[in-house]
């Protein structure tokens, strides 16, 4: 059940770096005492990006006596984690409450966890979690190199062999449909990683006659099939148009522009914040899991919290006149 | 100065709690608050209950007022529809499903006649840790069981079953005399159990037991007995009566019950809320085990003795609820009932994180 986001002041009690790209924050709530969290959680924290405020989802990945949050430095992300990189250790924040969208279901014989990159952060707490608990397990954890593998020590401790490393720079690239062809009948998927990676999963899955609810999968938005450029969106009912800045969601563009859009979840889940597709000049960036495969080929409509272009989109952002009063 | 701090509950959620009796749960959708969650339970096309979060994911219409699809519940709203394990497996207009969609499912196993629910992390919920009550589903034993809905807090009734001393004044037309209220008794605990034991000897049997004695011996008139009590508390809240009577004399307090009755009071009181509970119990005999009327007569003796202590303690939680701030005398023939609560204290504490420490200013 969605509940209401309640919002806490916060210190950053220390910064650790975990790779060199991966920073750990540990942030005190005040007048909270913090003591485990839902596997698969978040934080919602209060950011400022350029100058103004906005929210920023990460994954914790521990909570004993302070909330540790993994972010990821994006050259060319939105400029959440800019933000976050900017804070030192006293520094102040407003968090929300730890709640879980990616949660790990239990009575399952067999856990098999994938994750790629800082999809790592959710996938973690889970991987120590089933450990701990004697469940059967093994994890595939992809990167580009050893380097960039956080959290490896602690999982190596406590998984040993059913950890493997896949880093895809010495040519080790993951086979997720190997992988996934290994998994016993009745036995539970966990996923996180880009886009790519979790499309590949989702039709390797679909195609082996698999229930679809053993593959559970998170995303964060955030990947697609092109690096995040400047785009041009035409709206031709206002013969009008617009740039989406790389570090700036269409979404926000649109609405900042007065061309009002719906939304809700902000991740690509939900499918309201859809518009119709006029024309493209390009390529449209589908990065969202609300449009089946087949509807993002037939590029019809996008979800423009998290979906891009490359060039130029043409919308009907969906705005009509009031029918006049008679 | 004092704070005003929220009320702390007072049940623990990682535990197991009696859901419901098995007859209860069958392949229509029925709706039950245990422990302040909304709970609908149903059984699969293959007999194993499901218990689950009875508030769609979407825009938590009750799950219950659906209705099932094989083994998935389908909301009755905008036909969502969710599996035995609560993951989301339709939703209506578009061609994939929200990957996040679920409601919680609760794990739930039949056991001992009834199907028990854990209502906390589900990762801790083990089924060896149910509270023992086999004797309600031990062919040796006969009588069938009942849920009583009490607008009370569970602990009044465990404090109720804890101290019999009340029957002498509650229930004085059935169980209760003198003997109850005034002979030695004993308590003694353990990690998750207590247990409070009174013997009675050569005393006149109040009416029920003259009552369960005379269909067992055939015995008409006045005889004396030696009663005995053994009141077993397990923790989250099984409260398990072993009573009888036996002829004076005949050799009871050394074990020899072949000249006596003997019935095992199976009770389980569940939190609904904080102010209601479902209260489970059955009288079970292991003698006349054929006896249907028997049966029928015995329980019907017993929803009496019920619905007396029904008046007090509805009356007693108002009395709390006028009082708020009140807090409990004991006398010493609580001791049974202060043990309970110290152990379901305990498991509060342990799933509940302290406050933090903050620095003075």
């Amino acid at each position: 059940m969605r509940t209401v986001e309640t919002w806490t002041p916060t210190v950053v009690r220390a910064v650790t770096q975990a790779t060199p790209t991966i920073r750990l924050f540990d942030l005190v709530p005040e007048g909270l005492s913090v003591r485990g969290y839902p596997l698969g959680g978040h934080l919602n924290v209060g950011v400022m990006i350029a100058g103004r405020p906005d929210t920023r989802s990460y994954s914790i990945v521990g909570a004993d006596g302070c909330y540790r949050i993994a972010v990821k430095r994006v050259p060319d992300s939105r400029g959440g984690s800019q933000y976050m990189w900017s804070l030192g250790e006293g520094a102040r924040l407003t968090v929300s409450n730890a709640r879980s969208s990616f949660p790990l279901d239990v009575g399952y014989r067999g856990y098999h966890l994938i994750a790629a990159g800082i999809g790592i952060t959710p996938i973690y707490g889970m991987a120590l979690a089933l450990a701990a608990r004697g469940e059967n397990l093994r994890l595939a954890y992809a990167a580009r190199t050893a380097d960039e593998l956080a959290f490896a020590d602690e999982l190596k401790a406590a998984l040993g062999a059913r950890m493997t490393a896949h880093l895809s720079g010495e040519g080790r690239r993951l086979d997720v449909e190997a992988f996934l062809a290994a998994v016993p009948p009745g036995e539970l998927v966990m996923i996180c990683g880009p886009l790519p990676m979790i499309d590949a999963a989702r039709r390797a899955w679909k195609a082996m006659g698999r229930p679809a609810t053993d593959l559970r999968f998170e995303t964060f938005g955030s990947s697609g099939a092109h690096a995040p450029e400047p785009f041009k969106v035409k709206l031709p009912q206002f013969d009008t148009e617009i740039v989406v800045q790389e570090n700036q969601s269409m979404l926000d563009a649109l609405n900042a522009a007065g061309y009002e859009v719906i939304s809700d979840c902000r991740r690509g889940e939900c499918g309201v914040c859809a518009v119709n597709i006029l024309g493209v000049d390009g390529e449209v960036d589908h990065r969202d899991v609300f449009f089946s495969e087949h509807q993002r080929a037939e590029n019809r409509k996008m979800c423009v919290c998290v979906s891009r272009a490359v060039g130029t989109v043409s919308i009907d952002a969906m705005i009509r006149p009031d029918p006049a009063r008679i | 100065m004092q704070s005003s701090a929220p009320r702390r509950r007072s049940f623990p959620l990682n535990a197991w709690y009696v859901a419901a009796w098995s007859r209860e749960v069958t392949r229509a959708l029925m709706p039950r608050t245990i422990c302040d969650k909304k709970i609908v339970m149903y059984r699969t096309e293959d007999g194993k209950p499901v218990a689950l979060e009875d508030a769609c994911w979407h825009r938590l219409a009750p799950l219950s007022k659906g209705w099932l699809e094989g083994d998935q519940v389908v909301c009755g709203y905008h036909g969502l529809v969710f599996n035995a394990q609560g993951r989301c497996t339709h939703m209506p207009s578009q061609e994939t499903i929200n990957p996040s969609a679920c409601v919680r499912a609760f794990p739930a196993v039949e056991k001992h006649g009834f199907v028990w629910l854990w209502p906390g992390e589900p990762a801790l919920a083990d089924p060896a840790t149910i509270a023992d009550m086999h004797w309600v589903d031990d062919p040796a034993w006969a009588g069938e069981g009942v849920v009583t809905p009490m607008a009370c807090n569970y602990r009044l009734i465990v404090d109720n079953l804890m101290d019999l001393t009340h029957e002498t004044f509650v229930h004085k037309t059935s169980i209760g005399n003198a003997a109850v209220a005034e002979a030695p008794f004993e308590v003694t605990h353990g990690e998750r159990t207590a247990q409070l034991t009174r013997w009675m000897l050569d005393i006149e049997p109040p009416p029920f037991w003259a009552f369960q004695l005379g269909s067992k011996l055939g015995i008409a008139g006045k005889v004396n007995v030696d009663r005995w009590q053994y009141i077993n508390f397990e923790a989250p809240a099984s409260v398990v009566l072993d009573v009888g009577v036996a002829l004076a004399g005949t050799g009871a307090p050394q074990g020899d019950r072949s000249k006596g009755v003997n019935l095992r009071i199976c009770h389980f009181i569940t939190p609904e809320t904080e102010r209601s509970c479902h209260f489970f119990w059955v009288l079970r005999r292991n003698f006349k085990l054929d006896d249907a009327e028997l049966t029928v007569a015995t329980r019907e003796r017993n929803a009496a003795i019920v619905a007396e202590d029904r008046e007090v303690l509805l009356a007693q939680q108002q009395a709390m609820e006028a009082a708020p701030d009140a807090v409990f005398y004991n006398l010493n023939i609580d001791a049974g009932a202060m043990w309970a609560r110290r152990i379901q204290e305990r498991m509060i504490d342990d799933e509940t994180p302290p406050p933090a420490l903050r620095a003075a200013e």
